[in-house]
């Protein structure tokens, strides 16, 4: 077994001991912390690029295709719980993923946090947030993964409530916690069943995984009672937990919710990491996802996941039209690419959701933090209305943002978001299940670029808005980070530009965000078959095969379509006020009113889950008083009205009686003492008396005879 | 050798009562030394032990000889887990009371014969032993309550002292009626549980004998609806003592079940010849119980006022995992519920610390409405760290003992109870829905601050240090005992095969023999 194997689990030990170690340190030493930080991340990268290299040129099929370590965590009697890692390209390009995208993160962050009492506590959750994140990445095993994913979930936790005297934060991290939480039960139940059915948590053992094909044949042979496969039922439920973290309808509420967190946070947790690790938990389990299938015949899981992602991707993307928060339009664009994922995944299979997941954490880590650097430079403003011509003030920030808008609306050609939208169009163009995916995509992407064209012409063009807002800082609406800023709400002063420390990740970023669509083209695809283990061709040929080339020229048109339409309501005549009504609330307000309240989702769970549970808790909190609590008061209620009543008993009946017998004893005694008074004259003439009385008594008795 | 820790801490009641009552400090001490005693002497018996001995026996003489009773002491990996709880619980429960100065002495006595007892109840393998151990600690429960309690002190103390003799009342019955019919079975009048449980009782009797013992037992143990003592005993306690009541003494209730309760009478869980109300059998009903005390727990501490009360029914709903793992019948399900009775001993007992010394010894309120408003975050951040931990902990995240032990009771419970399992879903989630609210509430609302948001947090932290509320700082020995329990939760989290080795050996030994063949594989 190749060094790098055995040794994986350095890959997120290293973020998780730089987070140990800044835990126990004071909160002065910042730049200890955010060295330790910085510096673990640079070694996960090297090693992740280590365990790259060695999954490089490993055909599919192959011994060392894919790696694994495994051990026994727990054992009772003979069954046994195992954990383990495992390295195949999948968990390769996940790593480098995420360790690269965080690095650079984590030095935008140095920049953006600078001036935050909380520095140092910040790169602690930093790190342990990387460290979660990569072992939901290296993990052989369900029970890793989803212990890592809960650890994910508890370190997002922290991140989102960073400033928790916000009331909204608090509000955002709990939300955050419990709606993915929502998800993760489905998830824990699915580990059970999958524990129940397989016998085994690990994906990879040698034959005996449950990701292997001795252990679907066997779950895709049982039937449940609802006459669904096991391995059907047991992959929605594990779906369930990607839906959650992955920000799917309907668990998608807590995802812009979310951005009260520091932007950095928001670019790790909603760009790169945190959201992708649902899709990437479907590619991980996608034999048991696609179990049960059949050359044309496209299992229910796999149906589940598309429709969902679709569906997501045109819901999200309606909602981003009507977002006046720079970070709140992003999240909701994620969301709407998660869902492009997911669609991916269920109609073209793990290589074109991979894709997309790649190029677009790529992108969206860029945008997230241009957005930073925006609100940075802006002092603290979030609201796009309060921005504008920001082209002039932040040239380098600008630049970078528009290369990441442009990826993210999919423009042809140059940039690495065509390549791989296109991948999924393409693929579900060919899903033999139906069309209908397709054309929700066709009509995201249309969206996509709307919204994005949208918000950058907001944001750069036109002329500075937030100088003349005066006294609106004051009563602008409540939501400001409690962040970094002494001169925090100094309305009226000029942007800036931000410092080399946050641009230069931007510019890194760019870079990215172009080239690696090249690495997946249909004329070159190495992204695709190196995942999937296959040789790799050159051929120009392919790009004009199988309707590949129409398809191209069908999503250039609609993400041109989508920019022109954005450009001629928002670009021609940037908006001269922050107050005034949106370009598009002019023509509709009604759609644009419900698209601006997220369709009330929100509401409608306000109204009726919450409520439900409120509800309930507090008939059960009633029951715990008053009937339980109510029956064990009447029961000593009860004993003691028995207790009065024996008392009663005692009183009158028992001690009554005794009473009276003493009563008349005495009574008769005293009689009886007045006789016994000790004057012998008187007892001589009581005896006399009764002799008298006897003598005469004898005589009347003899009398008669 | 394990016998050691009844004496030692028998010992230590005796010397506390011949102290002066002026000698505080020396009360402290002497209490401190032999809870680390005990402690001591049960990790050494620990360390030592193999594993795969099933019982070691201790000391078996006559006791009342007419009768067949014998004091009779011996243990096998389930009570060395549980004693081990015990020595943990008694440990952290003196540094947690280091503050109590009103009659020291006397509190610190009643504290340890309380451990005594439990210790007794954990080591005796004779069934009349263990009653009186299981007699023994109730009375020092209602003095520890009763005196240096809060909040309807009398009230909760008394309500807690009757649900245990009613519980006692009804185990004793059925003891006395499988000594007789043992006697008539086998002509030999004895107590002995591995004796009773070679015997073949008519499945008639157990019929009714098991649900007898198992409710008596089961009170203890937070039954759904035998709970309501739980929730306002724990309030009432001072704060060591209400780490020993869910700590430990929930767990005398547990571990009567299955010590008693499982192995005498396992025909009493076999399916009725008809169902009724839609129960095949006790085992349905027990485990319907279980399930509904995990949800309806969770529930109501969800809406509670009062910051002990959360953790109070928080108690009750994690209580419902061990009696669910036990009526799961099948060996992880069972291993579960012994590695959750350990784990939720000391993760509530963290719990209560926190609250009850933490918090209510400093603040003198521990209601949400008066906490919301102190900044607690900020004027005791270790409390707030601590309860976090605990918290996260609690709600079972991985990585924490918790989660390995509901894990277990939960794999165990599927294969049986499939549509429960969803149930326990749901309870886990209002779990977190509580544990998060009342994080929140008891210490990062701080609504003078949030009133205004905009001021940058160097202002903030400004502000704070002018707080009204001057807190005591946490002491020495409160830290180290909130240490050594975090670290208990985490080490056992991250590697339970350290008490996994000795729980599943025991689940194989004789003594389980009759539940085996009625179920348990």
């Amino acid at each position: 077994m190749p060094w790098i194997v055995h040794n994986l689990w350095l890959i997120p030990g290293l973020p998780l001991l730089a987070a140990a170690i800044t835990a126990l340190c004071k909160q002065r030493s910042r730049t200890l912390s955010a060295s330790l930080a910085i510096g673990a991340m640079v070694l996960a990268f090297g090693l992740a690029c280590v365990a790259f290299l060695q999954t490089l040129n490993k055909p599919a099929g192959s011994e060392t295709f894919r790696e694994v370590f495994n051990f026994t965590w727990l054992q009772f009697g003979t069954a046994s719980v195992q954990l383990g890692w495992v390295l195949d390209p999948l968990t390769a390009v996940m790593a480098m993923m995420v360790t690269f995208v965080g690095l650079l993160i984590f030095i935008f962050s140095v920049g953006y946090m600078a001036h935050d009492e909380n520095f140092t506590r910040f790169f602690c959750f930093l790190s342990l947030f990387a460290g979660a994140m990569l072992g939901v990445v290296i993990a052989n095993s369900l029970l890793l993964l989803f212990i890592s994913w809960e650890l994910v979930g508890l370190t997002s936790y922290l991140l989102i409530g960073f400033w928790y005297h916000k009331p909204s934060a608090a509000a955002a991290a709990k939300k955050a916690f419990i709606t993915t939480r929502v998800g993760d039960i489905g998830l824990f139940i699915g580990m059970l069943w999958l524990y129940g059915a397989s016998g085994t948590l690990l994906f990879y053992d040698g034959g005996n995984g449950c990701l292997e094909t001795g252990a679907l044949a066997k779950m895709v042979a049982m039937t449940t009672s609802v006459g669904m496969a096991a391995s059907t039922a047991i992959g929605l439920l594990i779906f369930c937990g990607a839906v959650g973290k992955s920000g799917q309808v309907p668990l998608h509420v807590w995802l812009p919710d979310a951005m009260e967190g520091p932007t950095p946070v928001s670019a790790l947790i909603h760009a790169a990491t945190m959201v992708a690790a649902g899709v990437f938990l479907v590619a991980r389990v996608y034999p048991l996802m696609s179990a049960g299938g059949a050359a044309d015949v496209v299992p229910a899981t796999l149906q589940v996941v598309t429709w969902v992602g679709a569906i997501t991707a045109v819901f999200a993307a309606c909602i981003a039209v009507a977002q006046n928060d720079i970070k709140r339009i992003l999240a909701y664009s994620t969301v709407s690419q998660l869902g492009y994922m997911m669609m991916g995944l269920g109609v073209g299979g793990v290589v074109v959701g991979m894709f997309h997941l790649i190029t677009h954490a790529f992108f969206k880590a860029l945008l997230f933090l241009g957005s930073g650097s925006v609100i940075h430079g802006c002092h603290e403003e979030q609201d796009i209305r309060r921005m504008g011509g920001l082209r002039k003030y932040m040239p380098v920030t600008f630049a970078t943002y528009a290369v990441g808008m442009l990826a993210l609306c999919g423009v042809p050609l140059f940039f690495s978001g065509f390549w791989s939208k296109d991948e999924i169009l393409h693929a579900a163009h060919g899903w033999p299940a139906s069309h209908g995916p397709f054309y929700l995509g066709a009509a995201g992407a249309l969206l996509t670029a709307f919204y994005m064209t949208r918000q950058v012409c907001y944001v750069f063009l036109g002329s500075y808005r937030g100088s003349v807002r005066g006294s609106a800082a004051v009563t602008s609406h409540g939501a400001h980070p409690a962040g970094s800023h002494p001169s925090l709400h100094a309305g009226g002063q000029v942007p800036h530009e931000s410092p080399p420390v946050m641009t230069w990740p931007l510019v890194i970023l760019a870079f990215f965000a172009v080239v690696l669509g090249f690495v997946g083209t249909p004329a070159w695809p190495w992204f695709q078959s190196y995942l999937g283990g296959e040789k790799l061709e050159f051929d120009f040929a392919k790009l004009t095969e199988g309707g590949v080339l129409f398809l191209m020229l069908l999503s250039a048109l609609i993400v041109f379509a989508g920019i022109g339409l954005g450009w001629w309501l928002y670009g021609r005549q940037p908006a001269a006020s922050a107050e005034g009504p949106d370009a598009l609330e002019r023509i509709r307000p009604d759609i644009f009113g419900l698209l601006r309240g997220k369709f009330y989702v929100d509401e409608l769970y306000e109204a009726t889950v919450i409520y439900f549970n409120a509800w309930w808790a507090g008939v059960c909190d009633f029951f715990d008083r008053w009937v339980w609590g109510g029956a064990v008061r009447a029961v000593s209620y009860l004993a003691l009205g028995l207790s009065w009543l024996d008392r009663a008993l005692d009183e009158y009946v028992v001690n009554l009686g005794f009473d009276q017998v003493c009563l008349g004893l005495r009574r008769d005694g005293g009689w009886m003492s007045l006789v016994q008074n000790g004057q012998v004259q008187r007892y001589l003439s009581i005896i006399g008396l009764a002799l008298t009385v006897l003598v005469l008594l004898l005589i009347w008795g003899i009398k008669p005879s | 050798m394990l016998a050691l820790t009844i004496y030692l801490t028998f010992l230590g009641v005796l010397v506390l009562t011949l102290l002066p009552r002026t000698a505080v400090n020396a009360a402290r001490c002497v209490a401190l030394s032999t809870a680390v005693a005990g402690f001591a002497v049960s990790l050494g018996v620990a360390a030592f032990y193999n594993a795969d001995a099933s019982a070691v026996a201790m000391i078996n003489v006559p006791w009342i000889k007419s009768l067949g009773i014998h004091y009779h002491l011996e243990f096998d990996g389930i009570s060395m887990t549980l004693v081990l709880l015990n020595g943990l619980a008694a440990v952290t429960g003196i540094l947690f009371s280091w503050n109590i100065q009103n009659r020291t002495k006397e509190f610190f006595a009643f504290f340890l014969a309380l451990i005594g007892g439990v210790y007794g109840v954990f080591l005796s393998f004779d069934a009349f032993l263990l009653f009186v151990f299981y007699e023994i600690a109730i009375i020092p429960k209602y003095f520890l309550i009763a005196i240096w309690g809060s909040t309807r002190k009398e009230y909760g103390a008394m309500k807690l002292v009757l649900y245990s003799f009613v519980g006692s009342a009804m185990v004793l019955v059925g003891l006395i009626a499988a000594y007789v019919v043992a006697h008539a079975q086998t002509g030999v009048y004895t107590f002995d549980l591995n004796a009773l449980a070679r015997v073949k009782f008519p499945i008639s009797f157990q019929m009714w004998a098991f649900p007898l013992v198992f409710v008596g037992f089961g009170i203890l143990a937070g039954l759904w609806p035998f709970h309501t003592w739980a929730p306002t005993g724990h309030v009432a306690a001072p704060t060591a003592a209400s780490m020993l009541l869910a700590g430990v003494v929930m767990k005398l209730g547990a571990y009567g079940c299955l010590r008693v309760a499982m192995t005498l009478f396992p025909l009493g869980l076999s399916r009725w010849a008809s169902p009724h109300l839609g129960f095949g059998s006790w085992q349905d009903v027990f485990a319907v119980l279980a399930v509904t005390g995990i949800v309806y727990g969770a529930l109501v501490a969800l809406v509670q006022r009062d910051f002990k009360f959360v953790i109070g029914y928080s108690s009750v709903s994690h209580m419902g995992f061990v009696l669910l793992g036990l009526m799961t019948l099948s060996l992880t399900g069972l291993t579960g519920a012994v590695l959750q009775m350990f784990s939720h001993g000391i993760i509530a007992g963290l719990l209560f610390a926190v609250v009850g010394r933490m918090v209510y010894d400093r603040t003198h309120t521990r209601d949400f409405a008066n906490l919301e408003g102190m900044g607690l975050s900020q004027a005791i951040p270790f409390a707030a760290v601590t309860f976090v931990i605990a918290g996260v902990a609690s709600m079972g995240l991985p990585g924490f003992s918790g989660f390995v032990a509901e894990l277990q009771v939960l794999i165990g419970a599927w294969s049986s109870y499939p549509t429960l399992t969803l149930l326990c879903g749901i309870g886990i989630l209002v779990g977190i829905a509580y544990t998060l609210r009342a994080i929140q509430k008891a210490f990062f609302a701080d609504t003078t601050v949030a009133a205004n948001v905009s001021p940058p947090l160097n202002e903030l932290a400004a502000h704070s240090h002018s707080h009204p509320h001057a807190l005591e700082p946490i002491s020495l020995p409160e830290r180290i005992a909130a240490m050594i329990l975090i670290a208990t939760t985490l080490v056992i989290g991250l590697y339970p095969r350290l008490l996994l080795d000795f729980i599943v050996p025991a689940l194989g030994s004789p003594l389980f023999d009759g539940l085996r063949k009625g179920g348990l594989q």
